[in-house]
């Protein structure tokens, strides 16, 4: 075998090796397979959409929030560029020496931070108390619980995750996620479940807990009985058409509300994508040439040397 | 180094300084090292793993300024670095996935030292201290891989720390000592965040002996046989390698950068987003890619043998899989370096790389029915190519007749032709 050849093979061997990773963690779930989405924010010159971060955030505060939390997020964050609420300029009737680009100046983001439904628990005060006040563009966003068991007492013994990470905390997390929320199914007739737990063919999880003792025999469904996909959740149906009102004519149906969502929080999880894609693409650029002026370079030095 | 000094200082400066530091002469020394005029693209990467040393340092260096090591804020200290600190989304997606990059250039420099021969006689001491090195990089890159103080973190710190309790006798106080309490918690964060700052500047200085030792031995080449006329056979490291390593490095980085800038958690577990909980168990505890290999063999070991429990078992596997190295020097009996002259060894090479994707594919799947089986073919192996094919090889085959000097392999491949010799008449020392 020449150099070449094995040098073919050693490469795609290696290649085999490298790709072969993504298999290591199929291990576990049988969740019904995630169907893929088209996201803006995907490829390498993905971008997220701002109107849809925008609709996105209004279905996560009108929704999600009440019970689960954004705490690695501060209201600042939304007017930073590349976030939802980012203003190049300001809007008609904000003095001249202001500037929106600056997040903590971004009246949007300020209206946001003051009006939301939860206050943020500041002080000592100087008589020594804690207080209550509106947020400020500086602030984390307030959590809906104080803490863990109180989160526990209010849902069903379930501790509703925060999101400021979800996106990335779960595999192929925004198909996922989308799937999740729109996925909702009756409980099939197989399955017996508890009260205030609800079936989601997506959610990890093992339905043969809860089968029905008839359609089981010895730990096994019997014959021509499936056990159905996924698994059960403490979460309602979250979204349903219609609850949200939008102000830009998009359809206000559990799909759109879902995707919208969905874009709001990968952007939560990875707010510097697009900076990563825009320095990445002109870094990749930057390397290629420098990689042709070396090989040429390479060849004349090596051009007197037999080798 | 071991080839004479050519370096004449130029300035009265230069002269005045070589008699008291004479480092300009040092520098001048190693640029100008005869090296083998026929190495090819898989001797890049000793240049591109330094580069890969210095990177992970760099960033290091600057992450742990921003990084808080405490397991009620290490996790909320990262996500400041991915939103707050400026570049700091950077800083972290190199250095997370640099130590990806720098296992992918480990594993091929390893390959390539084993195709050769490089780790035979005058090299064995290069080799171990290879192996050394490789050693530290298993270490620093699990410790670092516990900061961010995610569930995989927590977990797969939790299962690697455990192993050390099956050794007999003492295991117990090393788990103890490993954890600084008795279970992993905040000491356990804290001294591993303070020796994965420490571990990289000993890779360094093991690097530093490395570069030495073949520095004194001379660099190995694919045809193996040694530099019999420097004119002829070797030319001086500056420019020829600079500019070829150079070039070898821009195209690793091309696709380090791939990975960094368009699937920067391409190669993380999902998991890891998670902050750490004790008292959840994730479905499954999946080390970093670059471990695979010694996990499915740590695992393959599901049997009592003789007095050694099945745990004991796939630890002393598992180390006995790294420390075989130290000993490959001697366990290869061939006269011959460069697998290039031994078709039957090569096949054999071919297999062996084979089987350690396979470990490496089998170390992601869950420990059961016939992964169990494929892992312990493989590992069986993997020691038997070391413990039997290795030294039966050498005394068995014919390997193919050996260029005279390094030259006439340069010259037989240009031309397709060109005088041979047999084998023994030119052993490799």
């Amino acid at each position: 075998m020449t150099m070449k050849n094995f040098s073919r093979i050693l490469t795609a061997t290696l290649f085999t090796a490298f790709t072969s990773v993504g298999v290591a963690d199929a291990a576990g779930g049988k969740a019904k397979k995630l169907e893929h989405q088209h996201w803006h924010f995907s490829g390498p010159f993905g971008k997220f959409d701002q109107d849809a971060m925008q609709r996105g955030y209004q279905v996560y505060e009108t929704v999600c929030s009440n019970c689960h939390g954004l705490e690695y997020l501060s209201f600042r964050h939304l007017g930073q560029k590349g976030g939802p609420f980012y203003l190049d300029k300001c809007p008609a009737g904000i003095p001249d020496n202001i500037d929106c680009s600056n997040p903590n100046d971004n009246p949007v983001v300020k209206a946001i931070a003051a009006n939301y439904k939860f206050q943020v628990t500041d002080g000592p005060d100087d008589s020594g108390d804690m207080f209550q006040r509106p947020a400020l563009p500086s602030d984390r966003f307030p959590g809906p619980f104080a803490n863990e068991q109180i989160a526990r007492l209010a849902n069903n013994n379930a501790l509703p995750p925060d999101l400021s990470l979800i996106t990335k905390a779960r595999h192929s997390g925004p198909d996922y996620l989308y799937a999740l929320l729109t996925g909702y199914e009756d409980t099939p007739d197989t399955v017996e479940i508890a009260a205030g737990q609800y079936y989601n063919p997506y959610f990890p999880g093992d339905m043969t807990q809860n089968m029905k003792p008839e359609f089981m025999d010895h730990g096994h469904a019997i014959e021509g009985v499936d056990v159905p996909l996924g698994g059960v959740l403490s979460m309602a149906p979250p979204l349903s058409d219609g609850m949200i009102e939008y102000t830009d004519g998009s359809p206000m149906t559990v799909e759109q509300y879902s995707k919208d969502v969905t874009e709001f929080l990968m952007w939560a999880a990875e707010p510097k994508m697009e900076a990563r894609k825009s320095l990445g693409v002109v870094s990749l650029i930057y390397l290629v040439i420098l990689a042709g002026l070396l090989y040429w370079s390479c060849r004349k030095v090596w051009s007197n040397v037999d080798h | 180094m071991s080839h004479p000094s050519t370096y004449t200082p130029g300035s009265g400066f230069e002269r005045w300084l070589d008699k008291r530091l004479p480092i300009v002469r040092f520098g001048a020394d190693f640029m100008g090292f005869p090296t083998p005029k026929n190495l090819n693209y898989w001797w890049t990467f000793g240049a591109i793993l330094t580069v890969c040393l210095v990177i992970q340092i760099v960033t290091g260096v600057i992450l742990a300024m921003h990084y808080t090591p405490h397991t009620s804020m290490a996790f909320a200290s990262v996500e400041h670095i991915m939103r707050d600190v400026n570049y700091g989304w950077l800083m972290r997606y190199v250095h997370a996935n640099g130590a990806s990059m720098f296992f992918l250039a480990v594993y091929i420099h390893m390959f390539r030292g084993l195709y050769y021969g490089s780790y035979k006689a005058p090299r064995e001491i290069v080799w171990m201290l290879g192996v050394v090195i490789y050693l530290l990089m298993m270490a620093t890159a699990f410790m670092g891989y516990v900061l961010p103080w995610g569930q995989m973190s927590y977990w797969g710190a939790t299962v690697i720390t455990n192993l050390f309790s099956a050794i007999p006798l003492i295991g117990d106080d090393i788990r103890t000592l490993l954890w600084g309490g008795f279970s992993v918690d905040n000491p356990t964060l804290n001294r591993f965040f303070s020796l994965h700052y420490l571990l990289p500047f000993a890779i360094f200085g093991v690097v530093v002996l490395h570069i030495w030792a073949f520095h004194t031995s001379g660099n190995n080449n694919p045809s193996g046989v040694e530099i019999k006329d420097v004119k002829k056979d070797a030319i001086p490291f500056h420019p020829y390698y600079t500019i070829k390593d150079g070039f070898a490095i821009v195209v690793f980085l091309i696709l380090f950068a791939a990975f960094v800038f368009f699937n920067p958690n391409a190669l993380g577990h999902a998991d890891n987003y998670v902050e750490a909980n004790p008292l959840v168990t994730p479905p499954s505890i999946v080390p970093e890619w670059y471990y695979l290999p010694f996990y499915a063999i740590l695992r393959a070991i599901t049997f009592d043998i003789f007095f050694i429990p099945a745990k004991l078992g796939g630890v002393l596997a598992m180390f006995g899989s790294i420390l075989i190295l130290f000993v490959l020097p001697w366990l290869d009996t061939s006269k011959v370096r460069s697998m290039r002259y031994r078709p039957v060894a090569r096949l054999w090479f071919i297999l062996f790389v084979i089987a350690c994707i396979a470990l490496g594919y089998l170390g992601g799947k869950p420990a059961e029915g016939v992964y169990v089986m494929w892992a312990q073919i493989c590992t069986a192996y993997y020691f038997g190519f070391f413990l039997i094919i290795l030294p039966l090889l050498g005394l068995l085959e014919t390997p193919k007749p050996l260029p005279r000097s390094i030259a006439e392999a340069v010259l037989k491949k240009k031309d397709g032709g060109g005088a041979e010799v047999p084998a023994h008449a030119a052993p490799a020392e």
